[in-house]
């Protein structure tokens, strides 16, 4: 029973790595022409300088730092979705460990590519290392970055060490020796002895518990690059365990997409990503928006409710200013994410007769929602001044919300997948957003500088889509060389599973 | 020790702006065009600018209208928020007070420029142009700190570059008395827009001498630091208008 299930899990799991098809070469062609834009356009950068971002005084961060949080940020999900889960052996974790361990590693490349990017003289990264002085919040930054880089791929490695060993072994005769040599290089003479096993298990564990610590310093840290300024808005003792919370929630939110991607690009991997899995992720994601939630409340009331003059128009810019879309924006998409994840618990799988929680009713309340406060925004002098306007208006488009958010939990209920990808990208956005909305508000509102804005370039914004792309990119090809679910510990999970049974 | 600090008094200042002029044309820095400067790309080590900052002057209703100006070089902190944050010491506070700069160690990360309260630091988004002649006017002093160019030598592109106290005149002042074999005095150097300043409203000296004019003004009800709650300990003073 156990061998003809390991021969189908190896069956399964090993051939797609041979299979360079049409749909592989299409993605990869289309990541590359996404990426390529943004490379030329940093090309021009490096040779004409700064300039062509729309960076200026005081505005001296942008778009690549928020992208560097953003991106410390889904590196996260390594460190809370498999150590955290391989030290509480907890066992539905075991086919996605590996997706998110690698996310890690691919986060933390492409973050510290952010920051290269954003250097004024990135020919002289070097004097960090030659120069670097230790009491610079900076230098703390570069050096937990690089040493979660180093332990989170340690980690990925020791997890695929026996998966290399099947490769080895299992390579049909027309991989290319190249790639024959590469496997038996990596799989280090692992011959899967009882010795080697113990080994390997204690290692694991024991490079998982160093993991947590080190995870959870470099997003402290990163938020110390803010907080140890003297800025107004960034001075909070909070920001480190908020940025922590907010890491956890945007790794888990691409933890989910990347397994939905496996999952649809092979149909195979739907019998090992089950939906158990998809309920569980989405009980952890529902309490950290809770956590998120309540860091929001506390920065949000309390400034606003002390008023200080250099804290309180950095508030007012994200509750009324120009920020204000990017703040309500990001608000709204974390409470349309949260219902999509929350409610479906709370009703049944049967139809409904109440007419409310039909989807026509809700997608027409969002249509006419969107249409009414098209209409009102687009009117040439603005109707949102007038305050009893404004409340009843409130009041409508709330009424309105509810009724679409409504409308499609029965539909959410059913496709529990979808939702949960759909729910993710809405807190990836949100968490980008949030990032924003942390940094850009402080920075355009300096002390002795007079108030300004910023508007990411079309260089900025192209550098963006590329660094998605070469992190999809670099997912899509490591998935080519290794099975994305880890063989070996499905092969455990499932002996430990008949041995219970026994 | 010299701990060197520049005294403005406001009462004095007639927002002639000839400090921001006089700083421009001794330490070299570049010219940019308009729509760059209105995107905050101007690099004044020396600006002039009305108060309040904030939602431009308040200058009141016709016939009672004031308006105030503001003078700010850096502020030379004790306790400098850029030095602390520089991740390889590329500003630095010497021996003297005054916070440096060092261009050929600098990487451009801009963590001095967002952590300074004062807004003085500026960065070159591009490489530093002069237009038509201009460029033949430039300051040829330099300054050689281990090897590597201070003062003011054109900076690359890339690099953050602020007020020095125009260090390359400490470093020439020092020279001369050498060469003439007699002991520097201190009133021997002062920077370029102490030298210009129209109303004569700038001081200079070693704030450590208790006889110094900067010392004595330092000691009046009228002395104020700019933004006294920032943390950082500004050196430089202000007598305040009025
Ligand atoms: S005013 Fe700014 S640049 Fe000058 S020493 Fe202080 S913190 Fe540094
Ligand atoms: S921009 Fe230059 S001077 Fe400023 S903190 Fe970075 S390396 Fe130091």
């Amino acid at each position: 029973m156990l061998q003809t299930l390991a021969q189908h899990d190896r069956d399964e799991l090993i051939a797609p790595l041979y299979r360079f098809d049409r749909k592989f070469w299409g993605i990869v062609a289309f990541l590359a022409a996404i990426t390529a834009p943004g490379l030329l356009l940093y090309g021009r950068q490096l040779i004409v300088g700064l300039g062509v971002t729309d960076l200026n005084r005081p505005v001296f961060w942008g778009a690549y730092l928020v992208n560097f949080i953003f991106l410390i940020g889904i590196s996260m999900a390594g460190t809370v979705i498999s150590a955290t889960l391989i030290l509480l052996k907890v066992e539905w974790r075991r086919p996605i460990t590996r997706i998110a361990e690698s996310l890690t590693v691919f986060g933390l490349m492409t973050a510290g590519l952010q920051i290269i990017m954003d250097m004024g003289r990135p020919d002289r990264l070097l004097f960090t290392l030659i120069y670097g002085r230790l009491q610079a919040p900076l230098m703390w930054d570069i050096a937990s970055l690089t040493i979660y880089l180093l332990t989170a791929m340690f980690a990925l490695y020791l997890q695929l060490l026996p998966d290399i060993a099947i490769l080895r072994d299992t390579a049909p005769a027309a991989v290319p020796e190249w790639r024959r040599k590469l496997y038996k290089f990596l799989s280090f003479n692992w011959r899967g002895n009882k010795e080697q096993w113990e080994r390997l298990e204690k290692a694991i564990v024991t490079v998982s518990v160093f993991l947590i610590p080190i995870g959870i310093s470099l997003h402290t840290v990163t938020s110390w690059l803010f907080s140890t300024t003297v800025q107004p808005g960034w001075k909070s003792t909070i920001l480190g365990p908020y940025f922590v919370v907010g890491a956890i929630y945007s790794g888990l939110g691409l933890l989910i997409i990347a397994m939905s991607f496996a999952r649809v690009y092979n149909p195979h991997l739907k019998e090992y990503i089950t939906e158990k899995i998809y309920t569980n992720l989405g009980w952890i994601f529902i309490v950290m928006s809770g956590v998120w939630f309540y860091f929001t409340l506390n920065e949000t009331l309390v400034v606003t409710a002390e008023q200080e003059t250099l804290e309180f128009p950095i508030m007012a810019s994200k509750l009324f200013g120009q920020f204000s879309p990017a703040f309500w924006g990001m608000n709204a998409l974390m409470i349309a994410a949260t219902w999509m994840l929350l409610a479906p618990k709370f009703v049944s799988d049967k139809p409904s007769r109440n007419p409310l929680m039909k989807t026509p009713v809700g997608l027409s309340a969002a249509v006419i929602g969107l249409a009414i406060f098209s209409l009102l925004w687009l009117q040439p002098v603005s109707v949102f001044a007038d305050p009893v306007f404004q409340t009843v208006f409130i009041l409508a488009f709330v009424a309105l919300l509810f009724l679409a958010l409504l409308g499609v939990t029965k539909w959410l209920k059913t496709h529990l997948i979808p939702s949960s990808v759909i729910a993710s990208s809405f807190v990836l956005f949100g968490m980008w957003l949030e990032r924003w909305n942390i940094l850009m508000p402080t920075l355009t509102h300096a002390r002795l500088i007079p108030y300004t804005t910023y508007d990411p370039t079309l260089t900025e914004i192209a550098v963006t889509v590329s660094t998605l792309g070469i992190l999809t990119l670099i997912f899509v090809l490591f998935y080519k060389f290794f099975p994305s679910i880890s063989i070996w510990e499905v092969e455990e999970g499932r002996a430990r599973e008949l041995g219970a049974g026994d | 020790m010299t701990n060197w600090c520049m005294v403005i008094d406001l009462d004095k200042c007639v927002a002639c702006q000839a400090c921001s002029i006089a700083c421009r044309m001794e330490n070299n820095t570049p010219v940019v065009s308009p729509e760059e400067a209105k995107n905050g790309r101007a690099i004044r080590w020396n600006d002039v600018f009305p108060l309040p900052v904030h939602f431009g002057p308040d200058l009141g209703e016709y016939p009672n209208v004031k308006t105030h100006y503001q003078t700010r070089p850096c502020m030379h902190c004790k306790n400098a928020p850029c030095v602390k944050a520089c991740p390889v010491q590329a500003t630095y506070i010497d021996e003297e007070g005054i916070v440096r700069q060092n261009y050929n160690r600098c990487i451009g990360c801009r963590f001095c420029t967002v952590a300074c309260p004062y807004g003085v630091r500026y960065f070159n988004w591009y490489k530093p142009q002069w237009e038509g002649t201009l460029a033949e006017y430039r300051n040829p002093d330099q300054v050689r700190v281990n090897g590597s160019l201070e003062g003011p030598a054109v900076r690359p592109v890339g690099v953050v570059e602020k007020c020095t106290y125009c260090v390359h005149r400490l470093v020439k002042a020092r020279e001369q008395a050498a060469a003439e074999g007699r002991e520097f005095r201190a009133d021997e150097y002062v920077p370029a827009c102490v030298q210009t300043c129209t109303g004569k409203a700038r001081y200079f000296g070693d704030l450590d001498d208790p006889n110094s004019t900067v010392s004595q003004l330092s000691k009046s009800l009228r002395a104020v630091h700019l933004l006294e709650d920032s943390g950082a300990h500004p050196k430089t003073l202000y007598l305040s208008e009025g």
